[in-house]
């Protein structure tokens, strides 16, 4: 006796619990893994999965075993020249206690010194962002409701048949039937009674009249029940759908990079790794993350992507234009009320002296209020210039959506980017 | 017999072609005598099957971490192309649940269903060992029960606490076995009913053995007889607890240990019963894939005379039968062992051709089996040995020699290695015993059994390794003592016994003063 049975659309996965459960219990030694991994990956391909190692025997699980020594009895195959009594040096050398046996006949199980494993995209990310938390995420009440989501709203009488909800409408007609029904058939009884008790009287007694009236009236009882209708327009219920206004879970990214002559292609990819990792964070955060890059030397401009990160521009330095663009498009494109407003900036430190107090004024009055949060990074090995220190003087001010810090080199952006977006305990 | 059209050709697969290969296989089957249980056949995907894999071969199993390592490492060596999953997956249950990739060849599918449906199914159905240790009919069952009540345990206590029980159960689960004594079969549905009454009474046991009030009434038979001076009262005359050796370390545990609570010894119980069911498997690897391996073999070649199976798909077939029995020699970078498939594969034949052509060798060597029927003798070597007595039994000097294998003595108190034995007139007998012991779970696996119970004294548990020509235990020995600690609760000590005298001692938790046996292992 023999089935087959075609499991293939069954669930995958089974072990999705297992996977996780080992991911859990080897946290410690994968997130060493993904934060090597975040500082040595190129700058494009952050969202991929990634390999993991772990020490084997960190993970192995411990049974009796016999170790080596002793005198074992090895029998292998293959035999090409050795005749009884051969003595044969020791294979591997060394000649020590790790006489593994002939021809490598391995301990199970000790043969691989590291256990690979590959984390998925999501795993990876999980690992990468474990612990960081963003700061201000908001869910943006909104006023003018353009953007709802229909939800159910309980019944109403009336509607488009595609809604009518056939279970209530049905419990309804029945409810209708017996109330109306019910008088009717209790008179019907009745009569029915009566026209017997009139009919089991001697015929002398009978009364034909009453007895035709009783008939009658029976006919027309009879009819009215007919008359109920199964089911009515009365009865029927429709799901109710209202447009809910849906507070919104869209945020915007502002990447802010200067592109004067001082900063080389080193800066840049320092920068753009850690934009690329800001994006990737407000990515798990929000539904739908937009991204504007903005570049600046003397004077800033709105680009693509592509002209952001490789196109090379000379000149000074005037930050203060990035931030009015950053501002004006903030004004023309994303309201406030409907975005979560993020700024990131790169830069190398320089400015124009006096504009680094534009800036300052242009952040606290103008922009700072309206963001989500700003962060700046220094990509400089230098010491740090007015710029840094008027945008010290901004964070004094917004202190818990304001943060800067200083890179100089690759190694330190995870760490940095670690640092910045640390989950705050015990604040509110 | 050659009149018969193919059943398919090419190598695409549907689920009629498939029917009708099966049909044809049963009728061969029925004709060797195979006696199977019935078949549950499922097509898996690819996915599915590496889940399968690492779940070790359980259709259902509870989660553990351990799983989830398996799962990853097939994962891993599957996409680099180091493995290849297709060959079989075969579940010892009653129906026989065996599994079929959905991208296999038409070829594949039925040398699957050769190999495991009929092969390793009869050999489940037939073998003494399947027989007597496991219930392929209320497997399935009972892996459904544990699943449900580690998962009850798991909400009820935490994930953590499981999950460390679980890792000390399975660090014991070789030793979980009684070897010697005839299990009872388990079923799911006695166990569930079972279940709450065995935890009333088992804590009674238990309460029993480690009662702090001494019961003079039970206690006094044995003792007023004896008059020492040391032990007026007879306190120490109760003797050794237990008073035999217990080789059976998790049933040990699970009715001694003394703070253990219900719920964790059921679940040390489900380990126990789940190693047991998996103890077969471990001692009849060549046996059960020489067994499979001979079978679908015969039955392709069958079919092949039979005309069912055309020209190309047994080309396919024997390309891939050859890389699966073929042993690599010592000296080869692929050498991993001695291969159970090409070394039973070459004994059930050679079983065979001692049927029916016997050699005066095989006449000298077999005399009972030499020009006996093939299908009766081997039915018999299937059905009554277990690899170690199977290779005692029929290793003929013919597979000795066309395996060309020999024996080596590494000796650590010898600079050298020394062959002690090659495949001619003199090796042949001593190759046979070495290479039966080889396969012997005695030999393979440290002989370590539970000495005593402190129950009067300090609660200490001690172990006893009796050492197999000197072969010390690996360095696994601390971890396992640490585990073994957590569900004791109480200090254990393993001493190592080689010809009566303990030459190494360990315990856990270390002590204090000596370090140096401390291999620094966390």
């Amino acid at each position: 006796m023999t089935y087959f049975i075609d499991r293939r659309a069954n669930a995958k996965n089974k072990s999705a619990v297992n996977r996780q459960r080992f991911l859990d219990r080897y946290r410690g030694h994968i997130k060493r893994s993904v934060e090597e991994a975040v500082n040595r990956r190129s700058i494009t391909d952050m969202g991929r999965g990634e390999k993991v190692s772990i020490p084997t025997r960190d993970i192995s699980e411990p049974v009796f075993q016999h170790g080596p020594g002793g005198r074992r009895t090895i029998i292998a195959p293959g035999n090409k020249e050795f005749v009884e009594g051969d003595r044969l040096r020791r294979p591997g050398g060394g000649g020590g206690g790790d006489g593994a046996g002939e021809g490598g006949a391995s301990n199970q199980g000790e043969g691989m010194d590291e256990f690979a494993f590959t984390l998925t995209r999501e795993e990876f990310l999980d690992f990468v962002f474990d612990g960081l938390e963003l700061p201000h995420l908001e869910r943006k009440p909104l006023v003018d409701l353009d953007e709802v989501k229909p939800v159910r709203a309980g019944l109403t009488r009336d509607g488009v048949p595609a809604r009518i909800n056939i279970v209530r409408s049905m419990r309804e007609a029945h409810a209708r039937r017996i109330a109306m029904r019910g008088p009717i058939k209790r008179a019907l009884r009745e009569a029915r009674e009566a026209l017997e008790a009139e009919e089991r009287k001697d015929p002398v007694l009978r009364n034909p009249a009453r007895i035709d009236e009783l008939k009658a009236e029976i006919e027309r009882l009879e009819k009215r029940l007919e008359a109920v209708p199964f089911i009515d327009t009365y009865d029927l219920r429709y799901n109710n759908v209202i447009n809910q206004p849906q507070p919104s879970s869209k945020a915007v990214m502002f990447c802010v990079m200067d592109v004067s002559g001082s900063m080389t292609q080193a800066h840049k990819d320092i920068a753009k790794r850690f934009f690329l990792l800001l994006y990737l964070f407000l990515e798990r955060n929000y539904e739908r993350v937009e991204l504007v890059f903005v570049r600046h030397h003397t004077a800033a401009k709105e680009v693509d992507e592509e002209e952001f990160f490789y196109s090379r521009e000379t000149g000074g330095t005037i930050v203060s234009s990035a931030l009015t663009l950053v501002d004006e498009i903030i004004e023309a494109r994303y309201p406030p009320s409907q975005w979560n407003l993020y700024v990131a900036q790169a830069s190398d430190g320089d400015n124009w002296d006096d504009d680094s107090l534009t800036c300052r004024d242009l952040l606290v009055n103008s922009l700072m209020p309206r963001l989500q949060y700003f962060t700046y990074v220094e990509i400089t090995p230098h010491a740090h210039q007015a710029l840094w220190e008027e945008y010290e003087r901004v964070e004094a001010e917004y202190a818990d959506r304001f943060a800067m810090r200083q890179i100089v080199e690759a190694g330190d952006i995870y760490p940095v980017f670690r640092e910045l977006f640390r989950r705050r305990a015990a604040q509110s | 017999m050659t009149d018969r059209k193919p059943i398919a050709t090419g190598s695409d697969w549907s689920f009629e072609i498939l029917t009708e290969f099966e049909e044809e296989i049963a009728r061969l089957a029925d004709e060797y005598r195979l006696d199977t249980y019935p078949n549950q056949i499922e097509i898996i995907t690819t996915e599915q099957m590496m889940d399968a894999y690492a779940s070790v071969g359980m259709p259902v199993g509870y989660h553990h971490w351990s799983f989830g390592k398996q799962f990853l490492a097939v994962e891993q060596a599957y996409r680099r192309g180091q493995m290849g999953l297709a060959y079989e997956l075969v579940i010892n249950s009653d129906p026989c649940i065996a599994y079929l990739m959905e991208e296999n060849t038409l070829m594949m599918q039925v040398l699957v269903m050769a190999h495991a449906c009929y092969g390793h199914n009869s050999f489940f159905k037939g073998n003494y060992l399947f027989r007597t240790w496991t219930d392929a009919g209320s497997i399935v069952d009972y892996l459904l029960f544990a699943r449900r009540y580690i998962a009850e345990c798991e909400e009820r206590y935490g994930v953590t606490a499981v999950e460390q029980l679980l890792d000390a159960c399975h660090a014991l689960q070789n030793h979980g076995v009684d070897r010697y004594k005839r299990p009872s079969p388990i079923s799911a549905e006695e166990e569930e009913r079972r279940q709450k009454e065995r935890e009333a009474y088992l804590q009674a046991q238990v309460n029993t053995l480690w009662r702090t009030i001494p019961e003079r009434a039970s206690a006094g038979e044995g003792v007023g007889e004896r008059d020492d001076e040391e032990d007026p009262l007879g306190l120490h005359a109760g003797g050794r607890y237990p008073p035999e050796p217990q080789e059976n370390l998790l049933y040990f545990i699970e009715k001694n240990a003394p703070l253990l609570a219900p719920w964790q010894r059921e679940v040390v119980r489900i380990v126990r019963k789940l190693a047991q069911y998996f103890y077969p498997q471990r001692q009849t690897q060549v046996m059960n894939e020489g067994w499979a391996t001979f079978w679908h073999y015969t039955l392709m070649n069958r079919m092949f005379d039979d005309g069912v199976v055309d020209e190309g798909l047994m080309l396919e077939f024997l390309q891939s039968h050859t890389a699966v029995v073929q042993q690599p020699p010592f000296d080869s970078p692929a050498f991993n062992g001695i291969n159970p498939y090409a070394l039973g594969f070459a004994m059930f034949s050679d079983i065979r051709r001692i049927c029916e052509s016997p050699t005066e060798e095989d006449r000298e060597w077999f005399p009972d089996t030499a020009g006996s029927d093939w299908r009766e003798t081997l039915h018999f070597a299937m059905r009554n040995f277990k690899d170690e007595s199977f290779i005692q039994q029929f290793l003929s000097p013919k597979v000795i020699r066309d395996l060309k294998l020999f024996k080596v003595v590494d000796d650590d108190q010898d600079e050298m290695l020394e062959v002690t034995a090659i495949h001619d007139e003199r090796g042949y007998r001593r190759i046979r015993e070495a290479l039966a012991s080889q396969y012997a779970l005695s030999v393979r696996e440290p002989n370590i059994q539970v000495y005593s119970a402190d129950i009067r004294g300090d609660r200490s548990l001690t172990l006893r390794h009796v050492q197999d020509n000197r072969r010390p235990l690996a360095r696994s020995v601390y971890p396992v003592m640490r585990h073994l600690h957590q569900l004791w609760g109480f200090p254990v000590k393993l001493e190592s016994i080689e010809q009566g005298e303990v030459v190494r001692r360990y315990q856990w938790p270390l002590p204090e003063d000596e370090d140096s046996e401390s291999p620094g292992a966390s």
